[in-house]
């Protein structure tokens, strides 16, 4: 067991922290919208422009291999930036779900073809990426999806409708599920393929959620013809790949996660610095030590956890028990970080942007509603619960 | 970085698992908790010849040489056995503070004979005031006669009465702050005035005495480590202790966690298996969540000790929070998913609940250490 850096990773360290500390743009910091871990429609054109210059400094997809436009290097590196950007509060990736999902999933799967074409590009944030997985009848039970390709030539016609699309109105390509194999079982007649958002017949009408920001979508799908080489890793094997995305939508997301959460605890603290209660400054409450210790305690939690499975996987060994926890301890974590955010406001907690009443400008407002999918996306928490269950502790399903 | 266990280390834990499935079965455990000492001098013998009671000490003083996160191993395997007796009390308590505190002809006196199994040291620490902080300490030591006299009493102190030996803890002083003044001895029990009380306690595996120091006289040599300055090595006894009985807490809740998982697999109500149930299920996931988050601080802990990196009293904190809730969480559902079988006394489950019922409380509980980590991050 060792925690110390070698002298190469501490001078990776020094090499981020100084990029940092000369690139962090100002009119983020400015604005504290630090708590935020979700980029906002507001600040899409920012993010995409912060996003090129990481790239452009070679701080994005570190592991990634060279040749795709990656690093090579490790994920002790990539957990070094993590906790670097952290520190610095910097801005969150915008093109997340492509960094996070698109681009390990054709990087481990795709043809030589489209390890060239996409990866570089999804770095760059020239080409951002949705992931086209619910649909209205299959949330949870995904597999029993219904959006149907049929083949026809040298092209699939796909048929159906995608649901809670993040950033699919502004996004060039779509990680699509489609049936392709309607008599097959359930999880074997699906196919993965990359779509260009761009086809025709591809219609994105935005949701409005529970914040108020149109951040995901509906997608409809009219007879939009995809050409077979947009298959990614084989036809009616895209259960298999899609498996693959959402391993490393854990793993990989798991380093920004917990990076956010430390960031928006900071902000928490330092909120709760600032605000009276009966005439003693709220840190000094005893109940609301206990609450911020505890979120201390669970944030930190979460860096062991992930570097107990980051260890196993530098070792060449599958994560065990402890990989599967840590999404579960973020959405428990996260949430009860949010409602302490309003507990802490008290009465101003009803305030909105727009008035000047409203502390921070609102902010917290913003992310306590949006904390509420953290439990429903990328597998609710009962979801996970089973998996855990049954994959982990070898219960029989149900 | 590598946050896992050694090949060594796992040898550790493969060996320990083998050993107290042969000699710590339940039916030993209950014939202890039946009796007064808690232990067997066989079994002591035996822990002593795997070389576990010198486990962290010197090899100059006849230990191993190894570490906390060594120990780690060890205790959660000692927590997945419960096992009774002394080895808390001796080894990572009055041992420990001999160690840290002691002069050099103390440490050779007494710690190669705690580690051959010779020795056993308890330390009387905490009083009737319940306090885990400094201004607790309020037993005296005057001087008199070129020595001291001690009065007070001490209370929950573990072991003292199979104790060869009390490392009492007493104020010689009143400094400005509580932690000035207070000063470690090292007492024979048989001392005349020193009077030690078997306490009955809910975990029958843990042996809590009172006792009461009634002008005990010492000679000044009885003094361990400075007059005056008693409280800084304890307090890094206490907080390395403390990381111990996490790790102790961890083993115990993962076999609580184990057993609960092999019974609903097995347990048929309504025709199926009742692990295939959601409401069984989920509660599963939710306590294997619980251990591997309790393990993360506790292995975080056992390396930071190790270190001695400043953030060491904070890790220790954040560990022993989280796993005195998360144990006695883990256990209770343990029981509540047995169903009836697990209310019983011919269950092992009550041996669990019990032990993190008194682990919980041992130097400090969840709302204790929250504040001392409130305290450290400047809040």
């Amino acid at each position: 067991m060792d925690f110390t850096l070698t002298p190469e990773q501490e001078a990776f360290r020094a090499q981020v922290r100084t990029w940092l500390e000369e690139n962090m743009p100002r009119e983020w910091t400015s604005r504290v919208m630090a708590s935020s871990d979700v980029p906002r429609p507001e600040a899409y054109d920012f993010l995409r422009r912060w996003q090129r210059q990481l790239y452009d400094a070679g701080f994005i997809g570190l592991t990634w291999p060279k040749e795709y436009g990656g690093r090579g290097l490790t994920f002790m590196e990539e957990l070094i930036l993590h906790e670097e950007m952290a520190l610095a509060k910097a801005p969150p990736v915008l093109n997340i779900l492509g960094v996070g999902m698109a681009g390990p999933t054709i990087i481990a799967y795709g043809t030589e073809e489209q390890k060239r074409r996409y990866p570089a590009k999804i770095l760059s944030c020239e080409e951002i990426w949705c992931q086209g997985y619910s649909e209205p009848n299959a949330g949870s039970d995904l597999a029993s999806l219904q959006t149907r390709a049929v083949k026809d030539g040298d092209h699939w016609v796909v048929n159906g409708q995608k649901v809670w699309t993040s950033l699919a109105h502004i996004a060039d390509y779509m990680m699509l599920l489609a049936r392709t194999d309607p008599d097959a079982p359930k999880h074997k007649g699906i196919t993965y393929f990359l779509l260009d958002m761009k086809s025709p017949g591809v219609t994105v009408k935005p949701l409005r959620q529970i914040t108020g920001d149109p951040e995901f979508n509906e997608v409809f799908f009219d007879n939009v013809r995809v050409h077979e080489s947009q298959v990614l890793g084989g036809v009616n094997n895209g259960w298999q790949v899609g498996l693959t995305t959402l391993m490393y939508e854990r793993l990989a997301l798991g380093f920004g996660l917990q990076v956010r959460l430390r960031i928006a605890l900071d902000g928490l603290v330092e909120m709760a610095r600032r605000v009276e209660k009966h005439g003693r400054v709220l840190t000094k409450d005893p109940i609301m030590r206990q609450k911020i210790a505890q979120l201390w305690i669970d944030t930190e939690c979460l860096k062991y956890t992930g570097a107990r499975a980051i260890t196993k996987l530098l070792k060449g060994e599958i994560p065990g028990p402890e990989a599967s926890t840590g999404k579960m301890i973020w959405v428990d974590t996260h949430q009860r970080l949010q409602e302490l955010a309003m507990e802490i406001q008290g009465p101003y907690s009803q305030l909105m942007r727009g008035s000047d009443w409203a502390v921070e400008g609102g902010l917290w407002q913003y992310t306590f509603l949006r904390s509420r999918a953290n439990s429903i996306e990328g597998g609710t928490t009962e979801v996970q619960k089973n998996i855990i269950g049954e994959r982990i502790l070898g219960l029989p399903k149900g | 970085m590598n946050f896992g266990f050694s090949e060594e280390q796992e040898q550790i834990r493969a060996t320990a698992r083998k050993f107290f499935e042969n000699e710590c079965t339940s039916e030993f455990v209950r014939r202890r908790m039946e009796e007064p000492a808690g232990v067997t001098d066989e079994f002591w013998a035996k822990l002593a010849e795997q070389g576990w009671l010198g486990l962290v000490y010197p090899e100059e003083y006849g230990g191993a040489g190894l570490g906390f996160v060594d120990l780690t191993v060890l205790m959660e395997e000692m927590g997945r056995a419960v096992m009774p007796g002394p080895f808390f009390s001796t080894v990572l308590l009055g041992g420990l503070t001999i160690l840290e505190a002691g002069s050099a002809g103390q440490k050779k006196e007494w710690l190669p004979r705690i580690a051959a199994g010779e020795a056993k040291v308890a330390l009387a620490w905490t009083e009737p005031n319940a306090r885990w902080d400094a201004a607790g300490v309020t037993a005296t030591a005057k001087p008199a006669d070129g020595g001291f006299v001690l009065s007070g009493t001490k209370l929950f102190v573990l072991d003292a009465h199979i104790a060869d030996a009390l490392v009492v803890v007493a104020r010689t002083s009143e400094g400005r702050q509580p932690e000035h003044g207070v000063s470690l001895f090292l007492v024979p029990r048989s001392s005349v005035g020193v009077e030690v009380k078997l306490l009955p306690t809910m975990d029958q595996t843990r042996k809590l005495c009172e006792v009461g120091l009634h002008d005990v006289r010492v000679p000044a040599t009885a003094l361990l480590g400075a007059r005056d300055g008693g409280w800084p090595p304890l307090a890094r006894v206490v907080e390395r202790a403390t990381v111990a009985l996490c790790a102790e807490m961890c083993g115990g809740a993962q076999r609580v966690l184990d057993m609960t998982v092999e019974y609903a697999k097995i347990r048929v109500a309504f025709g199926r298996p009742i692990g295939s149930y959601q409401g069984v299920k989920h509660r599963a996931a939710d306590m294997l969540v619980d251990v591997e988050n309790a393990k993360s601080l506790t292995y975080y802990a056992a390396w930071a000790v190790d270190e001695k990196i400043p953030e060491s009293a904070l890790a220790a904190s954040m560990a022993k929070a989280y796993a005195s809730d998360a144990f006695r969480k883990v256990a209770a559902a343990g029981i509540q998913l047995h169903g009836g079988i697990g209310f019983t006394w011919e269950h092992d489950l009550h041996l669990y609940f019990k032990r993190a019922k008194s682990s919980e409380f041992a130097f400090g509980d969840a709302t204790y250490h929250r504040e001392r980590v409130a305290q450290l991050i400047n809040l």
